[in-house]
């Protein structure tokens, strides 16, 4: 059977990186490549996952240490189990781990995929979601980044086997991290790993209030359009669209915005569309599942009654 | 200081984009303009020269068909200083890989100090690149910034996500890559678009940068539109909007 590799980061499994477990495990045996500087909650949770083995890494302090440490390892590994596939978290930072990894060890890449298959070829939705492509790559091992929410993920009880790998060799001394200040630690799940996305828009006025509140009580993250980062109401990392973060949610929730290519083409994949907006002829409405005219104070305000 | 900016031609993001029956990007039937995310580093390595200290240079590096002239000339126009363009019928269809080659031997060839790139192109929204680039020509990498400083040969950049600031520096050569929030791009100026005439683009093809053919290291196998998605519900709101809401999330079985 051939073998997968999976690159799991962090201090505690994400859903993005349990999917790739599922994923992987479709097309041959799933080893997760575990970078942490607390790995037992990772390799705990390889355990509750279709993994046959997990390599930790050591010697490397990954909050001091640059992705190119990662990715110099990563491509190591790759070199000395040539596995068929190596699947990666689509965020910018596992597209470019992926990314030096296909350049060192001359492999395909293909990045974004929504789906992967047993034959390894991966499926994208691309140009906004107006096409679905499917590929394959052909020289090397098929370096295959997944965009999450996209797999149902199933618990299961394995009992991989433990490998540590010495990464000290592999440091890079190129870039020096000198401070990371954490954003405020907020209850609220960060826009990759939501599930729902509610997002504001210039109809915001800049009051997230009701937004915040509402995403709250349903578990969702907050987003916003161009404008709202431009006036400064909200910051930058919170933008989806073109220019801003590419999310695919099960559903996606979008207040006062009017619905511009730029905007849709960083949502456009998301299951379910819903948008609040006062203007009936918003070209949201015309992608949107579920739409409300009116209002989008009024309409959350009586939201957050009715789930309260 | 020399910077080199890397530029791509690219369908004009307000336009509807389609496949060709070849399973790439149909380039004919859009305008193509210069990839909206690169102005953003052609505004950053504009005002890290705007000293003009003697021997600073800014140079746009592209690799494209013929019309990608048309974007480089707008760089030009915006204060790029010169431009080298490749430009070779074999490197139609290349990949990220065959790109960030080719990329990285024109860099090569120009003893750059700094290298600045777009976040991502909006045709095929890679990201890759840069990172790419980084990895051939084994200088160090700082993607994402939303600032830049040199000073002397270190270059600091801030990037801000959700998770957070990190700053981080690098020793100079590097490859740099900026957000939108970094600076907002000037309008090339009448006297700019006058002037962008007379600079020189060099017109190179693969085997004045060594390099040979290659071979796609990924295969399209099929490419299908999608199927206009079917207009949902829409209703308005006569006061029950949002438990409507509510009861949409429920029974999608979304919360
Ligand atoms: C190169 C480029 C890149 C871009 N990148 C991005 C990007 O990454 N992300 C992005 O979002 N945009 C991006 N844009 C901008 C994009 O073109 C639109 O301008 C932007 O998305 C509009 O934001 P908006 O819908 O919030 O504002 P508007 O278009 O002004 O729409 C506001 C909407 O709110 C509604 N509204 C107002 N008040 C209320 C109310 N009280 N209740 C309900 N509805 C109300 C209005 O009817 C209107 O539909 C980009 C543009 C360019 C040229």
């Amino acid at each position: 059977m051939s073998q997968i590799f999976i690159l799991l980061e962090g201090d505690e499994l994400s859903s993005a990186g349990a999917e790739l477990a599922i994923f992987g495990s479709r097309a041959g045996s799933v080893t997760a490549v575990i970078c942490s500087n607390n790995p037992e909650a990772l390799v705990a949770s390889a355990a509750t996952l279709p993994v046959e083995r997990v390599i930790v890494l050591t010697g490397i302090d990954f909050a001091k240490s640059s992705l190119r440490s990662v990715s110099s390892v990563l491509a190591e590994l790759v070199k000395r189990d040539s596995p068929a596939a190596l699947l990666v978290a689509s965020s910018a930072r596992g597209k470019e781990i992926a990314a030096r990894v296909a350049v060192r060890t001359e492999s395909g890449i293909v990045t974004d995929a929504i789906d992967v298959n047993a034959a390894l070829e991966a499926t994208q939705s691309i140009f906004g979601g107006s096409y679905t492509v499917s590929s394959r790559v052909t020289h090397g091992t098929s370096i295959v980044t997944m965009r999450s929410h996209c797999v149902e993920v199933t618990t299961t009880t394995s009992s991989p086997a433990v490998e540590y790998f010495d990464g000290a060799g592999y440091v890079d001394t190129q870039v020096t991290i000198t401070s990371s200040e954490p954003a405020q630690k907020s209850a609220r799940p960060s826009l990759a790993e939501a599930s729902i996305v509610v997002s504001g828009g210039r109809g915001t006025d800049g009051k997230f209030e009701l937004i915040e509140e509402f995403a709250d009580l349903i578990g969702a993250a907050v987003g916003a359009s161009r404008p709202v980062i431009d006036s400064g109401w909200y910051p930058h990392a919170y933008q989806v669209g073109q220019t801003g973060k590419t999310v695919s949610p099960q559903c996606y929730i979008a207040c006062g915005i009017s619905g511009a290519i730029q905007h849709k083409a960083g949502m456009q994949t998301a299951k379910t569309i819903i948008a609040i907006n006062k203007d009936p002829e918003a070209p949201f409405f015309e992608i949107a599942d579920f739409g409300i005219v009116g209002d989008l104070f009024t309409v959350l305000q009586s939201a957050i009654a009715a789930l309260k | 200081m020399k910077i080199a900016v890397l530029i791509k031609q690219v369908p004009d993001s307000w336009a509807e984009k389609k496949m060709g029956s070849d399973g790439l990007l149909d380039r004919a039937g859009v305008d193509a303009v210069l990839n909206d995310n690169d102005e953003y580093a052609i505004e950053t390595a504009l005002q890290l020269v705007e000293a003009r200290a003697a021997g600073d240079t800014v140079t746009a590096i592209s690799m494209g068909p013929e019309r990608t002239t048309d974007a480089i000339r707008k760089a030009l126009s915006m204060g790029v200083d010169g431009a080298v363009h490749i430009c070779d019928d074999a490197l139609a269809g290349s990949d990220a890989l065959a790109t960030s080659k080719v990329l990285a031997a024109a860099i090569s060839q120009g003893e750059f100090d700094l290298v600045l790139c777009g976040m991502e192109a909006t045709d095929s929204r890679m990201g890759v690149i840069p990172a790419m680039v980084s990895e051939r020509l084994d200088w160090p990498q700082l993607t994402f910034a939303s600032e830049v400083v040199i000073q002397d040969s270190t270059i600091h950049i801030t990037r801000s996500t959700e998770s957070g600031v990190d700053r981080m520096n690098a020793q100079l050569p590097a490859v740099v890559s900026v957000v939108e929030k970094i600076f907002e791009p000037r309008y090339p100026s009448f006297k700019g678009i006058m002037a962008a005439k007379k600079k020189e683009i060099a017109m190179k093809s693969l085997s004045d940068l060594g390099l040979t053919p290659m071979d796609a290291w990924t295969k399209v196998l099929t490419s299908t539109p999608k199927p206009p998605k079917a207009a949902g519900v829409k209703i308005v709101d006569d006061g029950s909007g949002g438990e409507k809401l509510v009861a949409f999330l429920k029974e999608r079985k979304l919360i």
